[in-house]
């Protein structure tokens, strides 16, 4: 089984620094990066996956990042990911979801695989639609929201359980085909101490636009169909009251309120 | 002068999401400030009821019958299908809910179209001849206003944005068939309803949320009851989701689902920065934690310091003496 997982590098969440530059585009430099939280699920789907099966098979990271997301991607070689392929251009710079879904999968016309895994969305966009337009782009079948992954080698067909309303959809589709991956498939390993050693010499393979055969002034911030025409700080929340006593006095406070904002 | 459209997702019993009737309402507004046509569009593989709910909404709503759209992946055969319409009719925006089904379509649809797309839209308005945007961004401390840099583009929309309200009259469907490329097809082999699948945290006006300090599965129950009598839905964190005591459905936050009730109720949770940002733009937020150090303590509206279960109990006793 060969596997190719989209990973984005992000600015960590957890550090709450994120902001946006003086052009209205993300502040890359402000924040460190981390590997976007539903890439790494789709991650440990593919390592998983290939564990069951290892004779023939791999795991590609394909990413199309600033030329600073090497030390990003080392995290997830570290996880066990068998190399990466990182397209970086200066005339990505600003690119949006249109530029961002052809450039993917010009990469991904490159490569051999069976299945191609991506997280369903990204904590810095939130966007949730590129994955859907690589698909549209390569006509790969497309099955989203995955609590489940089961190929079957032999069929050349996967098995998507997708997150529904009410429970799941059982999807069918042949292979090769992309899957949208989220949490429920299961918390990403650390990486091990080896894999980290292991990680340092793994190839990271640099792809320019022109090696895609892409021409750099159809995409990227210059042809972006999408601009920030303006930013405001929503009101900050006022301040917490804190309220300690009895139960009862706590329950009382939380009915008063409730019923002041007529919520009850 | 392109017309706006909103694309109708399927909703529960073969019906239209309750998305796509907010949506609907939203756009009705957007037809007055830009002098523009609103079309609704149902995809289905029996169109009937679907289109009749969105017609309540708008004036016109094109139905498209294809057996596809249920056999098969529905976003899938709905892109299509409005990617072979777009490029006929040429609208100005296209617009979908900013869940599952709405997404999937929306990147299909960028894909075939090259429109653009802006997505979780919190507000839609009309500026300078094109749709203005405005999305919630890293984790609700920055709101921004964006447009098409060719004034027309795919917006997928938040839920709760707009409280779904019937136009004064119903609409006219009109059948239409359009023949253009398909995309792969991904065929359902069977759709599965799983026994206590809870009420959706999307849409729900009141969330009343367990954490850890629930304790396990059983301590899910005084969550359910509070939920139950104040008419809201339960969530959760991912503390609680993975060790197993609620399905993943109900999750809050950065891998979960990003929510924005009236009143969120919050038992047992410490606002960690990855659950605060799916939570934090809620209207009101009560919070119930033995530690008033909790990071909740910085963006709750109110703080009740005590152990949930007896705070619940007293506060499921005096709901229930309120309504008796
Ligand atoms: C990539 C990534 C993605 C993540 N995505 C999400 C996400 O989508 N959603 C999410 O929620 N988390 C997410 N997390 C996890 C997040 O970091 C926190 O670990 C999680 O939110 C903590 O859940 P909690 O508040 O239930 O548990 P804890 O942080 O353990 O808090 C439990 C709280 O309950 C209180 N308590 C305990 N017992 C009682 C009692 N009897 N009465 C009153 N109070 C009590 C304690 O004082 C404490 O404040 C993510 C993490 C990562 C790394
Ligand atoms: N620049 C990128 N490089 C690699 N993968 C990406 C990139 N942007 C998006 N993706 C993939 O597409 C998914 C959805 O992204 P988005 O639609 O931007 O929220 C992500 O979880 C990634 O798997």
């Amino acid at each position: 089984m060969r596997i190719v997982v989209l990973i984005k590098p992000v600015p960590d969440p957890a550090s709450a620094g994120e902001r946006l530059g003086p052009d209205g585009r993300l502040d890359r430099a402000a924040v460190p990066a981390v590997v976007n939280g539903n890439d790494e699920y789709a991650l440990e789907a593919a390592l998983k996956l290939v564990a069951l099966a290892p004779e023939g098979s791999d795991v590609t990271l394909l990413s199309m990042a600033p030329a600073s997301a090497p030390e990003t991607l080392r995290k997830a070689l570290a996880m066990g990911a068998t190399r990466g392929v990182l397209v970086t251009d200066p005339a990505l710079a600003g690119a949006d979801a249109v530029s961002t879904a052809r450039v993917l999968a010009a990469a991904l016309r490159e490569l051999e695989f069976d299945l191609a895994l991506a997280g369903v969305d990204t904590s810095d966009g939130v966007g949730g639609t590129v994955s859907a337009a690589v698909a549209a782009h390569l006509g790969l079948p497309f099955l989203s929201y995955a609590a489940r992954i089961e190929p079957d080698e032999a069929a050349k067909a996967v098995r998507v359980r997708r997150i529904s309303p009410t429970g799941y959809d059982l999807l069918e589709a042949p292979m090769p085909a992309l899957i949208s991956c989220t949490q429920a498939l299961g918390e990403p390993r650390y990486p091990s101490l080896k894999g980290i050693m292991a990680a340092r010499s793994k190839e990271i393979v640099s792809r320019s636009l022109a090696d895609l055969g892409i021409d750099q002034a159809t995409v990227g911030g210059a042809v972006a169909t999408t601009a920030v025409l303006g930013t405001r700080t929503p009101p900050a929340r006022g301040a917490t009251e804190i309220v300690r006593g009895t139960p009862a006095e706590g329950a009382s406070r939380i009915v008063e309120l409730l019923a002041a904002r007529r919520l009850i | 002068m392109g017309a706006l459209w909103v694309v109708g997702e399927p909703g529960p019993e073969h019906g239209l999401a309750r998305i796509s009737t907010e949506i609907a309402t939203l756009v009705r507004d957007l037809a007055a400030s830009s002098g523009r046509d609103v079309v609704g569009i149902v995809v289905a593989a029996d169109p009937g009821e679907p289109a009749a709910e969105l017609a309540r909404y708008l004036p016109v709503v094109f139905a498209i019958q294809d057996e596809a759209a249920d056999a098969l992946a529905w976003s899938s055969v709905a892109a299509a299908h409005v990617a072979a319409l777009a490029t006929a009719d040429a609208p100005d925006l296209i617009l979908a809910g900013a869940g599952p089904d709405g997404r999937d379509l929306a990147g299909a649809l960028s894909a075939q179209t090259g429109l653009g797309v802006l997505t979780n839209a919190t507000g839609v308005a009309w500026a300078d001849g094109g749709p203005t945007v405005e999305m919630s961004v890293f984790g609700g401390k920055l709101v921004t206003t964006s447009g098409f840099t060719a004034n027309r583009g795919i917006v997928t929309v938040r839920p709760n944005v707009a409280t779904a309200t019937p136009a004064a009259s119903p609409g006219r469907i009109e059948p239409r068939t359009v023949g253009g490329p398909t995309l792969p097809a991904v065929r359902v082999v069977e759709r599965v309803s799983e026994a206590g699948t809870a009420a959706p945290i999307e849409e729900a006006k009141i969330i009343v949320a367990g954490g850890r300090g629930v304790g396990g599965p059983g301590g899910f129950d005084l969550v359910e009851q509070l939920a139950g009598s104040l008419g809201g839905a339960v969530g959760a964190t991912r503390a609680a989701v993975d060790s197993g005591w609620i399905p993943y459905s109900q999750q809050i936050g950065q891998t979960g689902k990003i929510v924005k009730p009236e009143l969120y109720l919050a038992l047992g949770i410490s606002g960690a920065i990855q659950h605060k940002v799916g939570m934090q733009t809620a209207g009101t937020i009560v919070a119930v934690n033995r530690d008033p150090d909790a990071p909740i303590a910085d963006f709750a509206d109110l703080l009740v310091v005590g152990d949930l279960f007896e705070v619940g109990a007293a506060l499921l006793e005096q709901l229930r003496g309120r309504s008796g």
